[in-house]
């Protein structure tokens, strides 16, 4: 029976990948950065599932990992020439580690609400340090700057095409996934996932709850900040607006949308998410406010469909 | 056995009902029925479900299965705050007074329905200063200041306020010093006399058996025996089998 | 002693003066809109994210009232009333639905109304902002500068919003049933308050509150779709510091952030100044995680 379902279920991971791989290759260059942007977004969301669907941490400071991976890319890329990718990827992910060790810290040792509000103040310090900051990070504006090419040192280099960064960036998150996969499989994320079914009762059996939490905020900063990474190389610039909460808030709205604990769900989420933004521009124009019925949408699915899009399929997505 | 085979509507009629905590089964088919003005005792080991069956009956928990009536009334899926105003009053374990309220704004959270003339509203807070004069005294402190015992009288005037057709009383001798428990003896008179019905579930068997005129008997969430208390009160080893006293 | 006093004389009390006003002003603007919103934690246990919104849709409101009637008082009563009417029925559908559930959908919950409100906002009154103007004009001087005297009338009125529901909830009939809902939400109902009507009701006591701040505060900056965000942040800092449901605590806590803030902003920009309140709840969190002005728990 397992043997069977294992067999189904990297059938199915099989035949997605190779859809997304295609698609490039099939689709107009609006919906290849479309969907490269699905897959960014859809890391984002990946990594707050971490917190909230496996750990039961709900968090609102996924803009400030994002951001600092962002920031941090945007540095290695002005800063070391010519633009090294694999050096931008470097910084973005200690820059990101970073604030989630801070983060960590503070907020860990906090319950639930509390939790969720001082991930969200943290998300706005760094917002306003960014913003503020101006000789350093641009302030309002922002920095820009060039894409870094393909490059293994010493061996080749390539520009982007954007067929080429989409497949980048489709084995970043898939690599991701399937280490993440990995992980809440492990005994590690066993214990996460018992912290989120009864905290009380792991802390008794003995375990360090603190611990196991800031190392999942930490993990989950890395992907988070690996997204900010991907998105400063995709559109070459880097702006306070994507640290501002609301963009947390957008992640969690993915995750939850696509259904927390799956991991894949988050993905789906974004995307349905993009697809229903684009779909209501496209018929009411651009100056709809789209987000309206989003929204409505949104308000309806956690009332009637909490589980979200893939929550059906919980069980066997983490077998 | 009388009352029990009476074919009069009971006041309070449960019928096999089953009451879940997320996934554990609680009640498994409890069924017991409360006539007009009767006082019944439920009784049982810690665990077996009575506070559970008392919740269910006052809407403050729903059961999966099973019908609950009042004066022959579906009562089932009604919230709480409706059978308090059709007349089912509730004086949970621990009493569960408002500790921030003073005892007389305790007292009118039951007072101020709609229908009550301020006349009668001043009748009832005379009669329950009358039985209870010690909250007289302190009808302007804090709950929280009172002691467990007054507590316990306040949780029962308060459902007192609500001029109920039933009482349920969980656990009401918990705690309390002898004299309490005389006192708590006194005021089921009391209420019996005035007709109010009351399903008393305790841990105190002779107060029980003293108090009562049937008792029911639960084990493992569901009634195993009925019987009249004069009949328990001379047959030990039913008591001893399903209480272990 | 040259040293004490060339420090003394650098001090600015001037400036240290008028912050203290501003202060004081602001304060009881944020502590009006903190009290709705740590009321309705207090009572149902829910983060309304759309706390903001409701501020922000008040204010405009207050516009549009205002600019048909041209009188200001009338704008602010009839935007309360509205505002408050929105948050019944926003309860009614978005929230009931959800009670017993994991307190994370009624974040997500609150969170999707106000993307929605915010979106509104800008789709029907534009991006540019809108001006409220004040009933009255006039100042009076305060060392070199001149202070309007309607800032005053904001915090008078506030406090006067804010003491009038303080006595309502003491001696009033429905204040009861408020006060023991918020302590005991089953054993209220076991006496018969209908709980979840008190629910919206003190949802759309504290949707109304934050309009009335939104349209008192409404001449004192831009009206525009965004102005909830800040003040919603600043709002929940508030409550925490204040204690969770705690209305004297926000109150003080209101007061004592905006204090800080005010006169960190005599050396530092605006835009900076708001560190000093994620300080604070920093720290609050850190050392007295129940609330600055709550006696720790025994």
């Amino acid at each position: 029976m397992s043997k069977r379902f294992t067999i189904a279920y990297w059938a199915g991971f099989g035949i997605v990948l190779a859809l997304l791989t295609v698609a490039p290759l099939v689709l107009p260059e609006f919906w290849r950065r479309f969907l490269t942007e699905i897959l960014i977004w859809g890391l984002l969301a990946m990594s707050s599932d971490i917190l909230i669907g496996y750990t039961g941490m709900v968090s609102f400071g996924h803009s400030a990992f994002f951001g600092l991976g962002m920031y941090g890319a945007a540095a290695a890329l002005l800063m070391v020439q010519p633009p090294n990718l694999w050096l931008a990827i470097a910084y973005g992910l200690v820059g990101a580690a970073g604030v989630a060790l801070f983060v960590a810290y503070f907020s860990t040792r906090l319950r639930d609400i509390y939790f969720a509000i001082t991930t969200l103040i943290f998300s706005q310090i760094f917002y306003v340090i960014i913003f503020t900051w101006t000789e350093v990070t641009g302030g309002e504006n922002g920095l820009t700057f060039r894409r870094p090419a393909l490059a293994i040192p010493g061996l080749f280099s390539v520009p982007f095409t954007s067929e080429t960064l989409h497949w980048f960036v489709l084995g970043v998150v898939t690599a991701s996934y399937l280490v993440l996969r990995r992980i809440t499989q492990s005994p590690f994320g066993m214990v996460l996932q018992s912290i989120r079914e009864n905290e009380a009762r792991t802390r008794a059996i003995g375990y360090s709850v603190e611990r196991y939490k800031i190392v999942a905020v930490m993990l989950s900063g890395l992907f988070a900040g690996l997204a900010g990474v991907l998105y400063a190389i995709q559109n070459r610039f880097a702006a306070p607006d994507f640290v501002y909460f609301l963009v947390s808030g957008e992640a969690v709205i993915f995750n939850v949308m696509g259904g927390i604990g799956t991991l894949v769900g988050p993905i789906a989420g974004a995307g349905f998410f993009l697809l229903l933004r684009e779909f209501f521009g496209r018929i009411f124009g651009d100056q709809f406010p789209y987000l309206i019925p989003v929204g409505i949408i949104f308000i309806i699915m956690i009332i009637f469909m909490p589980q979200g899009l893939l929550g059906f399929a919980r069980r066997w997505l983490n077998r | 056995m009388s009352s029990a085979d009476r074919n009069i509507e009971p006041l309070i009629a449960v019928e096999d009902i089953h009451t879940y905590y997320g996934k554990s089964h609680v009640l498994h088919g409890v069924s017991l029925k409360v006539g007009k003005g009767e006082v019944v005792g439920l009784l049982g080991r810690n665990g077996v479900g009575k506070s559970t069956t008392l919740k269910t009956i006052m809407g403050l928990v729903h059961p999966h299965r099973g019908q609950i009536r009042l004066a022959g009334t579906p009562i089932t899926s009604l919230p709480a705050h409706k059978l308090a105003r059709l007349g089912i009053g509730y004086v949970p374990e621990d009493r569960r007074i408002f500790r921030l309220l003073t005892v007389m704004e305790n007292l009118r959270t039951g007072l101020d329905r709609s229908g009550v003339t301020e006349a009668r509203k001043r009748e009832l807070l005379d009669k329950v200063f009358a039985y209870f004069p010690v909250l007289a005294e302190r009808r302007n402190q804090a709950g929280g200041t009172l002691s467990g015992g007054e507590q316990q009288m306040l949780a029962i005037a308060r459902a007192m306020m609500l001029e109920p057709k039933i009482i349920l009383l969980d656990e009401p001798t918990e705690g309390l010093m002898p004299r309490m428990v005389w006192q708590i003896r006194q005021i089921i008179d009391v209420l019996h006399r005035e007709g109010v019905a009351i399903l008393l579930v305790e841990q105190n068997v002779p107060l029980t058996l003293e108090a009562s005129e049937r008792v029911y008997i639960m084990e493992k969430g569901a009634v195993r025996h009925h019987a009249a208390a004069s009949a328990l009160k001379v047959n030990d080893a039913v008591i001893h089998q399903y209480l272990g006293v | 002693m040259d040293a004490i006093l060339a420090f003394l004389q650098a001090v600015p009390y001037d400036q240290i003066l008028i912050q203290t006003v501003n202060g004081i002003v602001t304060g009881m603007i944020l502590a009006l809109v903190a009290s709705g919103l740590t009321l309705i934690f207090g009572i149902m246990d829910v983060v309304n994210f759309a706390h903001g919104e409701l501020f922000m849709l008040g204010a405009y409101i207050g516009v549009v009232v205002l600019a048909t009637s041209g009188n200001f008082w009338v704008a602010l009563i009839l935007s309360t009333l509205t505002v408050a009417l929105i948050g019944a029925a926003l309860q009614v559908t978005t929230l009931r639905p959800l009670i017993g559930r994991d307190p994370l959908t009624t974040i997500l919950a609150t969170f999707g109304i106000s993307l929605v409100l915010q979106n509104y906002a800008l789709w029907a009154f534009g991006p540019v902002a809108r001006k409220i103007q004040e009933p009255f004009t006039g100042y009076f001087t305060l060392f070199y500068l001149e202070y309007p005297w309607y800032r005053l009338l904001i915090a008078g009125l506030s406090a006067a919003i804010i003491g009038g529901f303080w006595l309502f909830l003491k001696y009033g009939t429905y204040g009861i049933w408020i006060r023991a809902t918020t302590q005991d939400r089953v054993m209220a109902q076991a006496m018969g308050i209908p709980v979840p009507w008190v629910h919206t009701f003190v949802f759309a006591i504290g949707a109304g509150m934050a309009a009335a701040s939104g349209v008192l505060f409404g001449p004192l900056v831009g009206v525009n779709h965004a102005m909830g965000l800040d003040w919603v942040l600043k709002a929940f800092i508030v409550v925490v510091v204040g204690g969770m449901g705690n209305l004297g605590g926000s109150i003080a806590a209101s007061i004592f952030i905006s204090l800080l803030e005010a006169y960190a902003s005599i050396w530092v920009s605006p835009a900076q100044a708001v560190i000093v309140s994620f300080v604070v709840l920093i720290l609050t969190l850190l050392f007295r995680p129940t609330g600055l002005f709550v006696p720790t728990p025994k």
